[in-house]
């Protein structure tokens, strides 16, 4: 059981390859069943992450390789991911490699989802030299997770995991 | 150096290793693989199954709207953006189509290859007239940036209150694709309302072109509230008054046709025709391929 888990738990995301499934919160849990099959439960970031039959297929050869056989990959839409699901280490990792983390994911109040126009975004320190002097150059990037800054301290573009 | 006769693809796949899909990725497969798929027991089968077709449907028609700005917007940040948007509506059309065929098997098209899945089956192989999408949706917005924002800013308005009302269905999978959706639209809401705001609120002739737009985006405005709760409707209304406001863009007498047609009962304008001539001919030319 123990050997499967730390198996599953090295396969990396393949948009995000620094981090494991198991960091950016989208591996749910790994179950050995009696008759040996493994069951891994995944998570969709995004409803039309294109990366979920890459990440099924990752985690069956990777446990295949190491001894298991028998892998069932279950997908888990409930409760859906957020970026709070990222692990502690996930979020030092996504910083080494120039990647803001994603700061506190928003908290609503059941009732009608409030627009927020002109409310101004939470500040997000440059992972390059740490100012808090960045800009928000676009609110959507090469994946659907994240945003593109630019530092005005240190002049140099970065991307931001949004918050979700 | 390659051999004039060596096939270029089977030597990527050999380079990764014989295994034909890291070369070539993986494909697709069930979005609802592993999910306890039964519908529980007091919950309408077949009603089930129309709403996800519907809602799955104005997902699919609009994604495919907005695909057709890659390559054509006026800069690289929005074409990004509405490509994101499109990505995630497409993600929610593939459930809810996933959703409605388990709820309804009798929904499959029955010309549609026995190897093809539900999803792609609903997608590519019925007709106009079998799609309930709302007629706004499909409207060709003539690579108009104002129009492709109106529209965007109205269906995911609607959309939005619906998907919020929705997390508390008694389908499990329904609620949670909804909860998904809920994330995902309330930022689409925002670079939709960002943009009416920008336009509305910019040069005169940005400001009258989006009002355009806007009366155009009202075409088939209650084909929006014949599946959803009262209440929806004053959402919508609040929400847009509120971002016509802001963006000086006072309320018109809107021009809603008196007639009666709904895409909701597959009656729809000839663009859809245009629309899936295009998204479907290549499923259907090819009907043994997979992907």
């Amino acid at each position: 059981m123990n050997e499967a888990r730390a198996v599953a738990e090295t396969v990396t995301d393949p948009e995000l390859p620094m981090l494991t499934l198991h960091d950016l919160g989208v591996q749910r849990g790994v179950h050995l069943q009696d008759d040996g099959t493994v069951i891994v439960e995944i998570t969709p970031t995004y409803s039309g992450c294109p990366a979920m039959a890459e990440m099924r297929a990752d985690l069956t050869r990777a446990l295949n390789a190491q001894g298991f056989p028998n892998v069932e990959v279950r997908t888990v839409l409930s409760p859906p991911w957020t970026t709070d699901d990222i692990t502690a280490h996930g979020r030092k990792v996504l910083a080494e490699h120039g990647i803001a983390p994603p700061g506190p994911a928003p908290r609503r109040a059941r009732g009608p989802v409030p627009l927020t126009l002109g409310a101004p975004r939470a500040q997000v320190p440059c992972p390059q030299c740490g100012s808090h002097d960045t800009v928000e150059t676009s609110h959507f990037g090469s994946t659907a997770c994240k945003a593109l800054y630019r530092c005005r301290a240190c002049a140099e573009p970065f991307e931001h995991l949004k918050a979700i | 150096m390659a051999h004039e006769d060596e096939n270029a693809y089977e030597s990527l796949a050999v380079a990764a290793g014989g295994e034909e899909r890291w070369a070539f990725g993986t494909g697709f497969d069930d979005p609802l693989a592993g999910v306890d798929t039964t519908v529980p027991a007091g919950v309408d089968a077949r009603a089930l199954a129309r709403e996800c077709v519907a809602l799955g449907d104005d997902a699919l028609i609009l994604s495919q709207r907005l695909a057709l700005w890659v390559s054509n917007a006026h800069e690289l940040e929005d074409e990004v953006a509405l490509a994101n948007i499109a990505l995630d509506l497409l993600g929610q059309a593939r459930l809810l189509l996933t959703r409605a065929a388990q709820a309804d098997p009798g929904l499959r098209p029955p010309n549609a290859p026995p190897h093809v899945p539900d999803e792609d089956a609903l997608a590519y192989w019925r007709d106009a007239e079998q799609f309930t999408n709302v007629r706004l949706a499909e409207l060709d917005d003539e690579h108009d940036f104002a129009k492709c924002i109106a529209r965007l800013f109205v269906l995911t308005t609607w959309r939005l209150a619906v998907m919020a009302r929705l997390v508390g269905s008694p389908d499990p999978v329904l609620a949670a694709i909804a909860a998904k959706a809920v994330t995902e639209l309330s930022y689409h809401r925002e670079y939709a309302a960002g943009w009416v705001i920008r336009l509305g609120d910019g040069t005169d002739l940005s400001h009258e072109r989006m009002h355009e737009a806007l009366a155009w985006a009202w075409f088939g405005h209650h084909e929006l509230f014949q599946i959803s709760d009262p209440d929806v409707r004053d959402e919508v209304q609040r929400v847009t008054d509120d971002v016509r406001e802001t963006a000086t863009l006072l309320r018109r007498e809107q021009r809603c046709p008196a007639h009666s047609r709904s895409g909701r009962r597959g009656e729809h304008t000839d663009d859809l025709v245009t629309l899936l001539a295009d998204m479907q001919a290549v499923a259907r030319a090819n009907p043994e391929a997979t992907w």
